[in-house]
């Protein structure tokens, strides 16, 4: 098993040259990629990941996405450190099982956000290395994305990515949903069909620049008729 | 692989017996299941003293991590009025006045200097926020850039977030601390409502955030909260007097705030309240209503006053806010001297920007103002010193052609 004692802070490598006598620490952390994108729309929501699963110079697995369905009506999109991730799904699914036990209906989208923030601020002095982004329909049918940081900090936005490609993808996404700093434009509603062609052009340019991101693109699209899911391949070098 | 550290590296002192479970096996303190666990109390009790059913057969794989127990303390169940922590808990608050709201502090750890898990992200960081109290009630005003050591995490943050309907909190420092204190603040400030039937004044509010910080004193916790509020006159005249003995006494020490007043009325408490004369509870009600700012610190600090600006751009807002904020200003004035404060501190201030958020308290509660983006500021701006620059150049034309 690789150690992560040789990433620095942005999870990517340090230099490999010799340098001196270095103190090796463990850490409990390691980065393993991947790159998260959420858009809310009118009546729907998109959440897509990329596929790969990273770790320093290797990559473990092509076929590892990033999106989690929790209800009908919500996916959880997290990447950073896979480990966590998977426990903190492992955990948000048991909670919503008590909900669902104890209340006898389904978490909204908005309850879902709350509650994970509170979970991960439980960990505020060991925190889960995972970048969250979750995607849903809210009580009214309107798409919701809420992003969150890694120790529980959120808010509803209408567009976000995170991820080890996401400074490179947040702007593009400001400019094109967002229309920011742009003049004379005409704002037009997104319709699914624009976003959809949108996040895919996202991904591609992000595999493109990014080292993290690639092999195959998962959509999952949320409508209140459910959620669809669509695999679009990637660059896999 | 977990190392399997010797208990000696990391903790120098003599850990009480109460510690002596935190040895334990890494199994049983780091479950991060137990943190989140809807049941309140959870491991905030759990771990000083039950033990978890089939401990006894470890298996030899099982492996600890060195680390304290504050760490796996929840923050969100702290604050808590933790009914099954009571037994567990050292420091028995009976003895305590009762008027305090009951908080189940945790018992003072001697906290191991061992450095926390170093983290491979930064949290976020950098901001304007500011707040005063005039005349027409109080200002708070911040503005909306969220960054993360160079990248703008989010450019529409809200950084004044209302706690309830007359305070208002800016919040800088790490965005996630500001806003779930807030909420456990928020959370606290209702269950003292609900109980006592009468909203807590500023100054305890500011207590009470002080005093929850306290533990995590030394952490990389960091709230720097200004709380501005309006402290209403209570409608009920007479009933607060003859209504929780002790209490109305009490709170009239913690929102004066002024020395003088609380040892006298501290003194007075402990006697019976029939000896507590009516014109010292007159002269006490006056000062307590309203507006106030307090600025409450996850250093520990806590100071009451009229203007306060906090984060990396408060040099720039203090230049604006020093020379044009009077007692007697009207709102009007008051808003656009909030609003170009910002407005400066995120021109001169790389890790302020945006938009900016304003709100208004009075003794009919907080109101917001429509967020402004700067970006339209700036153009004005530019368009005005255009035409200054270019009125300039008229003048100099008209008096070289004069002389």
């Amino acid at each position: 098993m690789i150690s992560a004692q040789a990433y620095g802070e942005n999870g990517k490598m340090k230099e490999y040259h010799y340098t001196g006598p270095v103190e090796h620490k463990f850490s409990p952390y390691a980065f393993n990629g991947g790159t998260v994108l959420a858009v809310a729309g009118e009546d729907f929501a998109i959440v897509a990941s990329d596929t790969r699963l990273s770790e320093g110079y290797s990559i473990h697995s092509r076929d590892s996405p990033k999106c989690y369905k929790l209800t009908d009506t919500t996916v959880l999109g997290c990447s950073g450190f896979h480990g966590d991730c998977l426990t903190l799904t492992k955990i948000i699914d048991a909670r919503l099982k008590m909900y669902k036990h104890s209340n006898n209906k389904t978490m909204t989208s908005g309850a879902i956000a709350a509650m994970l923030s509170t979970i991960l601020y439980g960990r505020r002095f060991f925190p889960y290395y995972v970048y969250n982004i979750i995607g849903g329909l809210d009580e009214e049918g309107r798409g919701a994305v809420y992003s969150f940081d890694p120790v529980g900090s959120y808010q509803r936005d209408t567009y976000k990515a995170g991820g080890s490609a996401s400074a490179m993808l947040q702007p593009l996404l400001d400019n094109q949903i967002g229309f920011k700093n742009m003049e004379n434009v005409e704002e037009v509603p997104l319709t699914l069909e624009k976003a959809v062609q949108l996040v895919k052009d996202v991904f591609i340019s992000a595999a493109e620049r990014d080292v993290y991101t690639g092999d195959a693109l998962e959509i999952c699209i949320i409508t209140k008729e459910g959620i669809r899911e669509e695999i679009v391949p990637l660059r896999k070098d | 692989m977990f190392h399997c550290l010797p208990r000696s590296s990391v903790c120098e002192n003599d850990s009480p017996p109460l510690f002596s479970q935190w040895s334990a096996p890494f199994l049983r303190s780091f479950m991060p299941e137990d943190s989140t666990h809807l049941s309140g109390g959870g491991i905030h009790g759990e771990a000083f003293s039950t033990r978890l059913p089939g401990r006894g057969g470890l298996s030899p794989l099982e492996f600890y991590m060195p680390i304290a127990e504050y760490l796996t303390e929840s923050p969100i169940n702290f604050g808590q009025t933790s009914l099954r922590s009571a037994p567990t808990n050292l420091l028995n608050i009976d003895h305590l006045h009762p008027s305090l709201p009951s908080i189940s502090l945790p018992p003072p750890t001697p906290f191991p200097i061992s450095p926390s898990v170093p983290l491979p992200f930064t949290l976020s960081h950098g901001t304007t926020t500011l707040g005063f109290a005039f005349q027409g009630g109080v200002i708070a005003a911040a503005d909306t850039r969220s960054s993360c050591s160079g990248l703008v995490a989010c450019p529409a943050s809200p950084k004044v977030l209302p706690i309830h309907s007359h305070l208002v909190g800016t919040t800088s420092g790490t965005s996630a601390d500001c806003a779930l204190w807030k909420r456990i603040l928020a959370r606290e400030l209702r269950l003292y409502q609900l109980r006592h039937r009468r909203r807590l004044s500023t100054g305890g509010a500011a207590k009470l955030l002080s005093h929850m910080l306290h533990p995590f004193k030394g952490t990389e916790l960091c709230v720097a909260a200004t709380l501005c509020g309006w402290d209403g006159d209570d409608e009920k005249d007479e009933e607060p007097i003859t209504d929780k003995y002790g209490n109305i006494s009490t709170n009239q020490v913690t929102s004066s705030g002024s020395n003088n007043q609380s040892t006298s009325t501290a003194a007075a408490a402990s006697q019976p309240l029939i000896s507590f004369t009516t014109q010292q509870v007159v002269e006490s009600r006056s000062r307590i209503c309203g507006p106030r700012v307090i600025y409450v610190c996850s250093d520990g600090l806590r100071l009451k006053g009229e203007l306060f600006s906090v984060g990396s751009g408060s040099p720039y807002a203090y230049s604006i806010l020093d020379s044009s904020v009077y007692w007697g200003m009207s709102v009007q004035e008051a808003t656009a001297v909030a609003r170009e404060a910002v407005f400066r501190a995120t021109y001169r201030d790389a890790y302020s920007g945006n938009n900016v958020d304003l709100y208004h308290v009075t003794a009919k509660g907080w109101r917001r103002r429509e967020r402004e983006n700067l970006k339209e500021e700036y153009y004005r701006e530019k368009e005005r010193e255009r035409k200054r620059v270019a009125e300039r150049k008229a003048e100099k034309n008209k008096e070289k052609f004069n002389v």
